[in-house]
């Protein structure tokens, strides 16, 4: 008798378990799937969600850049390469190249530390695809343009200060964890 | 189509040749009408469908870049498919190996021929139409086999050995449960089935008595078996066979075996509709035959798609069965059960009509009770889960 109640038993165990399996699987059908479709359909750009401090490529800001080299020389893996000229004439002195191998960089950040004003620094830029490694090589100075030069006394260009601001902020906030070590310097 | 040929010849449009040739052509371009402009789409636009419902089915979004929410994917990856390159093993049998596609498809498009998409909508309404297609849907497993042997593989082997096994042994509930179907029509035609049924639920053979609903679900399960089909999808087992009897297979080849599959999803759903929910039965609402048509075909081709989705639902819902768990569900389950569904239907047909009704009604009622109560499932598991709800079906 009791091979028979286990026959009925395991045919009823068969259907009542597909039956409850397929009720979950139809109620997903209702539900919002967990995919979040980057790059697009996405509420807010990925890059707005990074966090502080997030290093994606390296970005130079050639207007504030003093063209000291300090960058050039604490990079470990000499992935950046800077030229620097001067007019025979006018004695001033200006970038012929300012070129970045993303290919090569470990986004260690030490060439950020080391920048006295700020130029070179993260940003939240991580989409390095390219068709070809010469492609990855971001060349800043496209055509040759002056160093930046201190005044003293402060700047009195507006877009200067508004980004020599932005350079010792990003030295604040990124480059001295313990903060202040930018504006001690300065002084 | 033959009357338009005949006219043709007696004007004279194909300078004296021979009748035969010109029938043979004709029947040639037909089929490759017939494949590029229904088939191909049909199975294509399945397996579109298939992922898609996959993938809500486990909160995944699926294939949705590729023309409007990736409705184009299968051209995709059939212009894909074509253009890679199609490799024979140098161990594999030289003039098996790439014949094995094609005869596990003609297998699959021969069905196609009894199909009754309609009153007038069928290539050939065969007399023995219902055995007909469960013999040539058989010759799929030579295909198999054929593969499986061919690559020169164990995993192929294997996979070709346990899917003749499997189909050959399946054939038996579903052969039974046809039977079923069989005695209440008294023809093995298509049409005859359908013409011996009606529109109204309650006229279908499923809601006849209860053991024609129970043969319902032994055909639909035991035809999901005999297709491939996860839960039974043992000869393309990934986890144990690499592939199954797919393995050595590469390009279009490789393409060619699951077109089978999914353009058989459609004959199984297309089988059950059929046999069991009345085809392409419409109310009597118009006179008009073309209206009348496309109203027919749209019936049928909706009923069979249903089945289809189930197929699609299935597949995300049971996990696959292990060969002796398949062999035990068919030969100590589904045989016997077949069986007593066979003999509990001839029992019914010596009743009279009204108390059969009586209990077509009770079946009916039943069946109609346990989606309410299915639905009502669905609502308790979809409010204890807590999710984020989104009803629209595109993402």
């Amino acid at each position: 008798m009791g091979v028979v109640t286990n026959y009925i038993k395991d045919i009823q165990a068969a259907i009542t378990s597909t039956y409850e399996g397929m009720s979950i699987t139809f109620s997903h059908l209702m539900r919002r799937p967990m995919t979040i479709q980057y790059p697009d359909k996405i509420p807010v750009p990925i890059q707005e969600t990074l966090p502080l401090r997030y290093r994606g490529i390296l970005e130079v800001d050639l207007d504030i850049c003093t063209g000291c080299l300090a960058c050039e020389r604490d990079c470990p893996i000499t992935c950046i390469t800077i030229g620097i000229d001067m007019n025979k004439e006018t004695k001033q002195r200006y970038f012929t190249h300012f070129d970045i191998d993303v290919c090569k960089c470990m986004y260690c950040g030490l060439c950020s530390e080391a920048c006295p004003t700020g130029a070179i620094r993260h940003s939240s830029e991580f989409e390095g695809a390219s068709y070809n490694p010469a492609g990855l090589v971001r060349h800043f100075a496209p055509e040759p343009s002056n160093l930046y030069k201190p005044k003293k006394g402060g700047e009195t260009e507006d877009k200067l200060i508004a980004k020599v601001d932005i350079g010792l902020k990003y030295l604040d906030e990124f480059a001295t964890p313990d903060g202040g070590g930018a504006a001690e310097e300065k002084e | 189509m033959q009357a338009l040929l005949d006219q043709m010849i007696q004007e004279g449009a194909f300078a004296g040749v021979p009748k035969e040739v010109v029938y043979t052509i004709a029947m040639v371009l037909t089929a490759v009408v017939v494949l590029s402009a229904f088939v191909a789409p049909l199975a294509g636009v399945t397996s579109w469908l298939e992922r898609r419902v996959w993938a809500r089915m486990q909160s995944r979004v699926g294939p949705n870049r590729v023309g409007p929410q990736g409705i184009l994917q299968w051209l995709a990856d059939g212009i894909k498919n074509i253009m890679k390159e199609d490799i024979i093993p140098t161990a594999a049998d030289q003039k098996l190996f790439p014949l094995a596609p094609y005869v596990v498809f003609m297998g699959f498009l021969c069905a196609f021929v009894v199909i009754p998409f309609g009153e007038s909508l069928i290539v050939a309404d065969l007399n023995i139409g219902i055995l007909y297609l469960l013999s040539v849907t058989s010759l799929v497993v030579v295909g198999i086999l054929m593969a499986g042997w061919a690559s020169n593989n164990k995993w192929s082997l294997l996979g070709g050995m346990r899917s003749a096994a499997q189909i050959v042994s399946y054939e038996i509930p579903a052969g039974l449960s046809v039977l079923t179907v069989v005695f209440l029509a008294g023809t093995l035609s298509m049409q005859g089935i359908i013409k011996a049924q009606g529109w109204r639920p309650w006229d279908w053979f499923m809601f006849h008595n209860p053991f024609t609903f129970c043969a319902f679900f032994l055909f639909f399960t035991a035809a999901l078996a005999e297709g491939n089909r996860t839960p039974f999808d043992i000869p393309e087992a990934e986890s144990e066979l690499v592939a199954g009897y797919v393995t050595e297979y590469s390009g279009m080849r490789f393409l060619f075996f699951f077109f089978a599959e999914w353009g058989n999803l459609y004959v199984i759903g297309a089988v059950v509709t059929t046999l069991f929910m009345g085809g392409w039965q419409v109310p009597p609402v118009t006179d008009n035959p073309v209206l009348l048509g496309i109203l027919q075909f749209l019936t049928f081709f909706l009923k069979a798609y249903f089945w289809v989705f189930v197929a699609m639902w299935i597949r995300a819902t049971l996990p696959r069965v292990r060969v002796d768990q398949l062999m035990g569900l068919c030969w100590k389950y589904m045989v016997p059960l077949s069986f007593i569904c066979l003999l509990g239907t001839i029992g019914f047909m010596f009743m009279d009509t009204n108390s059969r009704r009586i209990f077509g009604a009770i079946t009916l009622g039943f069946a109609i009770a346990t989606i309410i109560n299915f639905f009502r499932r669905v609502g308790f598991q979809f409010r204890s889960a807590k999710p984020e709800a989104y009803w629209k079906p595109h993402i």
